[in-house]
């Protein structure tokens, strides 16, 4: 049995903004999941959908929650339903697309593509029903993440003893390591950590991680 | 969790001598570190959204954002209120306020999805219902809550609570199957008698398809609501009175998630089959959205 559902709280829930858990929550906190790792208000946002994404984006309001997350909006924020005019008097520019049919992907499956300036940011995500949700890439990098965890996501050089450094941090701060990813693109080059822990990380832990040589930024992502 | 399905759950609660709320509220203690007050105060916040919508939509006028829906839950309650229903009052009150809540998440209102927003009416109609015909107190609803999610826990680990994954029978159909659970404990049955109330509501929407006229959640899905609510009262009363599901209920989720497996994608969630393909569902599209709709 995969596990997805973890919880009374996570069948319960999440207290939301309607019409749909997975198009409409389920993509708030994709949305968001976004904005947090891009760790900025984006001024271009692209955004490709996929399966009953594409066909359906309109009447669920999955365009509406995508954008409201990336407005860094939680599910039950009663702004959800006006995210779009937020967004174009805040001068992000927001596009929607079909993206191109993949049998492999989950019927509710968005890609959304980040930049400001120079900037670029991509996340590949997944609604899974009921609010729950998976992010499956990050720049280009595969990864599964759940965000029921808090997690800190850390693009760092592939270097000897980051990893051993990081978690040294984590455990001077008493935080209990649950789950740890790290995949990299080859050898010696890029890579990206993902950690989840118990408790949400103090502000002082991530800056300790950041202030790391090989860490180029840290994105600490809150449960949701 | 100790458990992965419906068997092994009854299995401790009967060694254990307790209700399934309690294992669940337990193992949620255990799994997350937080203490019993917390999870019980976070459903009880629950609970409070779950009965506002509720009111809201019996006393407010709501109209859905495409204007197609709306009205229907205020129209049902007052019609329970002159006392000669064919149901009688209490289920047809179950109905009416298991469409209000379905009708304020269509307008874009504040819900709690339960499991998912499509089909979050289905509990707070019987939960609320239970409030008169059993005299439950509010603590006594929210640990019914408990019931409820400990199925549902199930359902979604072993099949499927979304409608694109598995059709409307994972929406509705978990629904119905966690809200008849809940009514059991809430009513005094035994924890076998529970998940066997869930096994059989289950049953009677096994192939419930999902195709929501436009791709709204509206049509059909408010209605499917409020026969939800009567369904898993019906299935809470037979259990109660000692019907077994012949089919054990681990198999019925079995059956679920092999239906859902084998529904073609035009009936799961994407607005291409079913209500949402006929010439009805088609025109409402087309008056929403204008001609240009269906990007591929
Ligand atoms: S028809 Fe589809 S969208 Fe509507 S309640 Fe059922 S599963 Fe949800």
């Amino acid at each position: 049995m995969s596990s997805s559902f973890r919880h009374s709280f996570d069948i319960i829930g999440p207290i939301m903004i309607g019409p749909s858990s997975s198009h409409t929550a389920g993509a708030a906190r994709i949305g968001r999941i976004a904005r947090n790792l891009f760790g900025e208000e984006p001024e271009i946002a692209e955004i490709l959908l996929y399966g009953s994404f594409a066909k359906t984006y309109r009447g669920h309001g999955t365009d509406v929650a995508l954008v409201a997350g990336l407005l860094n909006f939680p599910t039950h924020d009663n702004r959800i339903p006006k995210s779009l005019q937020i967004a174009k008097e805040s001068g992000i520019a927001v596009t929607f697309k079909p993206g191109p049919p993949n049998p492999d992907y989950h019927p509710n499956t968005v890609r959304i593509k980040l930049s400001k300036g120079e900037r670029k940011f991509e996340m590949l995500g997944v609604s899974i029903g009921g609010g729950a949700v998976e992010i499956l890439e990050i720049d280009g990098f595969k990864v599964k993440m759940t965000g029921q965890y808090p997690t800190l996501v850390i693009p760092h050089a592939d270097r000897f003893g980051v990893i051993a450094a990081v978690t040294t941090i984590l455990s001077k701060h008493q935080l209990n390591i649950s789950f740890m990813e790290v995949s990299r693109r080859g050898r010696g080059s890029e890579a990206l950590m993902l950690i989840s822990t118990d408790e949400q990380p103090p502000a002082e832990a991530v800056a300790e991680i950041q202030l790391l040589e090989a860490v180029k930024r840290v994105s600490s992502i809150e449960a949701s | 969790m100790r458990f992965t399905n419906l068997a092994e759950m009854v299995a401790i609660c009967e060694q254990e001598g307790k209700p399934i709320y309690e294992l669940m509220i337990e193992e949620h203690v255990q799994e997350t570190g937080t203490t019993r007050e917390k999870v019980i105060e976070q459903m009880t916040e629950s609970f409070h959204v779950m009965m506002q919508s509720v009111e809201r939509g019996l006393t407010e006028d709501i109209r859905s954002f495409s204007g197609l829906t709306g009205g229907d839950a205020k129209r049902v309650y007052e019609y329970a209120q002159k006392g000669k229903t064919l149901l009688g009052k209490q289920a047809t009150e179950a109905v009416a306020m298991a469409l209000s809540t379905s009708e304020v998440n269509a307008a874009m209102g504040l819900v709690v999805a339960t499991p998912t927003a499509g089909s979050c009416g289905i509990l707070p109609g019987v939960l609320s219902s239970l409030k008169q015909s059993l005299g439950a107190t509010e603590e006594q609803l929210v640990l019914g809550m408990f019931t409820a999610a400990a199925v549902g826990y199930v359902v979604a680990n072993n099949a499927s609570i979304s409608g694109a994954g598995g059709g409307c029978q994972a929406e509705v159909g978990s629904a119905t199957a966690m809200a008849a659970a809940a009514a059991v404990e809430l009513a005094g049955g035994s924890p076998t008698q529970a998940i066997q109330a869930a096994g059989l509501a289950l049953k009677n929407v096994l192939g419930l398809v999902c195709d929501p006229v436009a791709g709204l959640v509206e049509i059909p899905c408010i209605i499917r609501n409020g026969f939800g609510s009567v369904l898993a009262l019906a299935g809470a009363d037979m259990a109660l009175a000692g019907v077994r599901s012949v089919i054990p209920p681990d198999e019925v989720i079995l059956a679920m998630y092999n239906i859902g497996k084998q529904m073609p994608v035009e009936l799961r969630e994407t607005a291409l089959g079913g209500l949402a393909d006929t010439p009805t569902g088609r025109r409402l599209e087309k008056q929403i959205y204008g001609d240009d709709t269906k990007e591929a």
